[in-house]
């Protein structure tokens, strides 16, 4: 009797629940009116594709489709593994992430903590503006700024050099130079915008532990090594963490703009394969099949990294 | 004591400035090379090449004119203004109810809506199933197609969503209770108080519809649609065989002077808008927000 009971009145809040939510759903409908064609965007344009992928596991054939090709299993991706390319793109496309990071990452820290221990507060302002502003450029014009620097004819450090008395060099389609060429432009371009995020961590240090600092008689390195280096270092560990989420992001569109034919065994990377393959050779499924390992890898990572900042700097990316 | 402390100061700041100074010239060197091969007449090139410092009494804009009085170079020009203008008003269109329905944190079903969004975000399918989707739709040589598949972006919309939620309750609560409804709400009282964040994130679309160059090759064949930045592209990988390169037998500039004109070109409406993008997010509104 009094189990029945209690499940009548569980029965009758679930009720109550359903119709709250229902009511609530209603009362709302003009919200879910107002997002309707962004969802509809984001199935067509976001999910198609996804469902498009299929054709990495499959014999891909223009005439049958994208439902009407063969089922091939994980063929493309044994072919993709251990074909020689595999190891080489892999190579690439980590060492650019990871030299872009590592080489990068200090300058940005130092470019930082210059910005904020200068007392030239309008002269501050100038050098942020003028910084900031090559992360706003396209990496064709990058490319064109590169070639007054570098090329061999009329490029300023071959001029340079040839004062020196030494042989022009031709940077970007030497497979010696090309790859710092990558990340020293990328370095050049992107720096002065991430200094951004640890300067907002730097105006956020309590102004108190300077001060007391002052006092003690610490001076302006003592200042830097003991206050504010350690409080950017969560911003450190965090913008560390996301780009290791995103290593095999190494920049399709810088390296597609820069790279040619003689360096392609230095500067290759998976995206810019994945596009030669799929697009200039027609290989759809195989080209597929690389991008999806690529997005499959780069999940995982996302979604370790995010686990860890939780953990180490106690705030997610997401 | 005092005194030894701000002359170990004094030292310290004049390293600071020069350490500041040589990353200024890092960066203004290269564009100011740029600048002087734009300008720089014919007859110095052939003779020295690209000099350090403009020849004061004898630039020229030659360059430039010529040009700007190439009709290819004009419908590029024509191209890349459309595709902006026209992406940004999609982006914004798309960006602004999602953002606007993510920000009511009681709207029933938004968690699902939010993890739609972010697996967008997260995984990455790749160039070729996109490639499939837009030539299946048809739509090469037109410009939705370089428009449509980027239109949104994840960032973009939560940062406006943070804005959103930012925004005081009451304004929405008495424009409801005087019987708007959310469209009404949306368009008479949120849109006007965002102006900051609308400008800042449309400036970040028009930033990137501008510099786009990669979908533009791929779905843009025909020669007349190409945009800016795609013929920028061309022209700087240019032999001397190429179209651009023969009316320089008219002789009245160089190569060289003509790609660096085209590289400024391409840059000014960034160099523009720069001022009003630079204003908003030194203000710090977006700072939370710039992981990427």
């Amino acid at each position: 009797m009094v189990a029945a009971g209690s499940r009548s009145t569980s029965e009758h809040s679930l009720g109550r629940r359903v119709r709250a939510v229902a009511h609530s759903m209603w009362r709302m409908r003009w919200m879910y009116l107002l997002m309707t064609p962004t969802l509809i965007y984001l199935l067509v344009f976001k999910y198609i594709p996804l469902w498009n992928a299929q054709i990495a596991f499959k014999d891909f054939k223009p005439l049958l489709g994208v439902t009407g090709s063969p089922w091939v299993g994980f063929e493309h991706f044994q072919t993709f593994v251990n074909s020689f390319y595999f190891s080489q793109l892999l190579t690439n496309t980590i060492f650019f992430s990871l030299a872009k990071l590592l080489l990068g990452l200090p300058v940005a820290i130092i470019c930082a903590l210059a910005l904020h221990e200068t007392v030239l507060r309008r002269y501050r302002t100038f050098v942020q503006t003028v910084i900031y502003l090559p992360h706003f450029l396209s990496w064709v014009i990058m490319f064109g700024v590169l070639l007054s620097i570098l090329s061999p004819g009329d490029g300023l450090l071959n001029q340079i050099i040839e004062r020196l008395g030494g042989q022009p060099i031709a940077f970007m389609t030497s497979p010696k130079y090309f790859r710092w060429v990558v990340v020293f432009s990328d370095i050049w371009k992107e720096t002065g915008w991430s200094t951004i995020l640890y300067l907002a961590a730097l105006l956020a240090i309590n102004p108190e532990l300077y001060e007391a600092a002052a006092v003690d008689g610490a001076n302006a390195i003592q200042r830097i090594w003991h206050i504010s280096l350690p409080g950017i270092v969560p911003v450190i560990v965090l913008v560390t963490l996301l780009r290791m989420g995103h290593i095999l992001e190494a920049g399709f569109n810088q390296i597609f703009v820069l790279y040619s034919v003689p360096v392609y065994s230095v500067g290759d990377i998976l995206d810019t394969w994945v596009y030669r393959q799929g697009l200039l050779q027609f290989k759809f499924s195989l080209a597929t099949a690389v991008g999806f390992f690529k997005g499959v890898i780069g999940l995982i990572l996302i979604l370790v990294a995010n686990r860890v900042a939780k953990r180490v700097a106690q705030q997610g990316l997401f | 004591m005092l005194q030894s402390k701000t002359r170990d100061g004094r030292w310290f700041q004049i390293g600071v400035g020069i350490f500041l100074t040589t990353v200024l010239l890092i960066i203004l060197i290269p564009f100011w090379r740029v600048i002087v091969t734009a300008f720089v007449p014919l007859d110095t090139y052939i003779t020295e090449g690209v000099p350090f410092f403009l020849p004061l009494k004898k630039w020229t804009a030659e360059a430039f004119t010529q040009l700007m009085g190439h009709t290819q170079f004009t419908i590029a020009l024509r191209n890349s203004v459309i595709i902006t203008v026209l992406g940004v008003a999609i982006s914004m269109t798309l960006t602004i109810p999602l953002a606007y329905g993510l920000s009511a944190r009681n709207l029933p079903g938004r968690k699902l809506i939010v993890a739609i969004v972010l697996f967008t975000y997260l995984f990455n399918p790749g160039l070729i199933p996109v490639y499939l989707l837009v030539t299946s739709l048809k739509l090469q040589n037109n410009f939705l197609a370089v428009i449509l598949p980027p239109a949104l972006s994840v960032f973009n919309t939560l940062v406006m969503m943070g804005f959103f939620e930012g925004l005081p309750d009451d304004f929405k609560e008495a424009a409801r209770l005087d019987g708007a409804n959310e469209l009404q709400v949306l368009w008479h009282v949120i849109l006007p108080l965002s102006k900051p964040i609308l400008l800042t994130i449309g400036l970040f679309y028009a930033v990137f519809f501008w510099n786009e160059f990669f979908t533009p090759i791929l779905y843009l064949n025909d020669g007349n649609l190409i945009p800016l930045p795609v013929l920028l592209r061309n022209i700087l990988i240019s032999s001397s065989l190429n179209e651009f390169v023969e009316y320089n037998a008219f002789s009245t500039t160089s190569v060289e002077s003509l790609k660096a004109a085209g590289v400024l070109i391409t840059m000014l409406p960034m160099l523009l808008l720069y001022p009003w993008i630079q204003r908003y997010f030194t203000k710090g509104s977006l700072v939370g927000g710039v992981k990427e």
